[in-house]
């Protein structure tokens, strides 16, 4: 009796601290959380930029993540080009022809492709396959002490690791979003000219006469955009990783998310300006 | 008396509500192995993060050769590190480097010695740690834990330092192994005529290195003295840590 009565007190403050949480001083806590996590990620992304546009340069270092972001990642951005290109064209002739508006296929894929989704697309597909593969790489590194070894020998993990890393995805990324258009603009003609009784001739020069210079560079700036957002999340997730399969782990999933969810934000950013400004 | 080459001035640490380091004061002199024992989780690798710079105290200072090295930031800080060796508990060998890659890197990024003199010197030291040239082009994953420990230590006398930190340098080995590595660290240690600060909580390794010992306990050094004295310290913690007892003033981390 005398157990219950004493434990009542314990299991009715338990309850107030850990049963009900208290709504308010959970959105200030989460509030407060962002804020500080917004912040830590802006000094973050301070040093590294000041680190990637000033002396030193480990060209070697720029040049080896250059071939892991850039080189490696040609497959998964050609496949998914080819059959975004495709799934549009199939689309846009699906709705077109509700209005009679077929011929159009051909300038509304090049437009969709290279204003909008070759750049997405593979800012989507590095977000998952190179800023989850950074941010594993450098979290392992961090847990098994090799940045604290990094600094010991006189050399900055901010120019050393995170530099080459976020100069490499800035380079690589419009070239794979060149290749991803060209990519993805072809798969549009593929199935058009396939299954859709498109001339070859005709859409390649309607794809030709329709896209502009502004259509293609829109598309290369948003991917200077995004490079940047992957490597940072990356090297950022990876740097601030707990101890063990599960720190890193986690480091990963929060990378991948917050790049993937960065580069749709930023997209969405660009393009309001963009069409403002009449880019 | 000179001037010590490393001195930690009531030092502070806290992790959030964990004060780990509660006034560290431990002076170092040149050419002295000094030997920080304590049990898991007493703030040795704190301690000793904080003397090489990874991390900054909340309060207290640290000195390097008489210089108050506790903030410095950059240059001031890299010409410090130049002087200084580090063996990390892991090894903390770099994956995607080769072995000799791993004992050059300082001479590499220096950027004062061409790469294939810095294989050069980095085959003579691998050498003087007993290991051959045939593991040079290995990468760490492709040899065994001492293996990784002696790649380590070249590593951290490549560059001839005044001061050499060991972290932990037995943990995981065998006693054979782990006796063949302290023999390593007397003998580069004594041959450099650098200061070390070895900390373990390895008695064995403990009492064939040091010329002394001093316990760390909550945060606090509790004694120091000869590594001849450390088995009759007339201290009781000091005591019971080095006859391994489970009855005594200090409890048991489980």
């Amino acid at each position: 009796m005398n157990y219950l009565q004493d434990s009542d007190p314990v299991s009715n403050a338990s309850t107030r601290k850990r049963g009900i949480p208290n709504p308010l001083a959970w959105i200030g806590a989460a509030t407060l959380g962002l804020f500080s996590e917004i912040g830590q990620l802006a000094v973050f992304a301070a040093r590294v930029k000041a680190a990637a546009f000033t002396p030193r340069w480990y060209v070697g270092q720029i040049w080896k993540q250059m071939v892991n972001i850039g080189f490696f990642s040609l497959p998964v951005v050609g496949m998914s080009a080819v059959f975004i290109g495709a799934a549009l064209a199939l689309n846009i002739y699906e709705g077109g022809s509700r209005y009679g508006a077929e011929q159009f296929v051909p300038s509304i894929v090049v437009l969709g492709i290279t204003r909008e989704l070759g750049a997405t697309i593979t800012g989507l597909m590095l977000a998952g396959r190179v800023s989850a593969g950074i941010s594993a790489e450098i979290g392992a590194m961090r847990v098994t002490e090799q940045i604290d070894a990094l600094e010991s020998l006189s050399a900055s993990p901010y120019r050393y690791l995170y530099a080459p890393r976020f100069l490499a995805a800035l380079i690589a990324l419009p070239l794979l979003v060149v290749v991803a258009d060209v990519i993805g603009v072809m798969g549009g003609w593929l199935v058009s000219t396939q299954a859709l009784g498109f001339d070859s001739t005709v859409y390649l020069r309607n794809t030709l006469d329709f896209v502009t210079r502004n259509d293609i560079l829109t598309g290369l700036i948003k991917a200077v955009v995004f490079g940047g957002v992957i490597a940072l999340m990356g090297c950022y997730q990876g740097d601030r990783s707990k101890a063990g399969a599960t720190g890193v782990g986690r480091a990963a999933t929060l990378s991948m998310v917050g790049a993937a969810v960065l580069v749709l934000a930023t997209n969405y950013v660009m393009s309001t300006i963009f069409v403002e400004i009449g880019l | 008396m000179s001037t010590p080459i490393l001195s930690l001035q009531n030092v502070e640490k806290r992790f959030g509500k964990n004060h780990v380091l509660r006034g560290v004061s431990l002076d170092v002199e040149p050419g002295q192995s000094l030997v920080v024992i304590g049990g898991s989780g007493s703030g040795k690798s704190v301690m000793l993060k904080n003397a090489l710079g990874l991390m900054t105290p909340d309060s207290g200072n640290i000195l390097f050769n008489g210089e108050d090295v506790t903030q410095s930031r950059g240059k001031s800080r890299a010409r410090m590190r130049e002087r200084v060796g580090m063996l990390f508990q892991s090894g903390a060998l770099f994956d995607s480097l080769t072995v000799w890659e791993n004992v050059a890197f300082r001479l590499i990024n220096s950027g004062v010695v061409s790469r294939s003199k810095a294989k050069d010197h980095a085959i003579e030291t691998l050498r003087k740690v007993r290991l051959g040239t045939e593991v040079a082009d290995l990468y760490p994953a492709e040899i065994s834990g001492g293996m990784q420990k002696r790649v380590s230590l070249a590593r951290s006398i490549i560059s001839k330092p005044d001061l050499i930190f060991f972290d932990e340098p037995t943990t995981g080995l065998d006693p054979i192994t782990a006796d063949a590595i302290n023999d390593l660290i007397i003998e580069q240690v004594r041959g450099l005529g650098a200061a070390a600060v070895t900390i373990t909580h390895d008695m064995s390794s403990a009492r064939k290195v040091a010329d002394e010992v001093a316990m760390l306990f909550e945060g606090k050094i509790i004694w120091r003295g000869k590594a001849s004295e450390v088995d009759n310290s007339g201290n009781p913690y000091v005591d019971q840590f080095v006859h391994g007892r489970a009855e005594g003033p200090i409890q048991p981390a489980i």
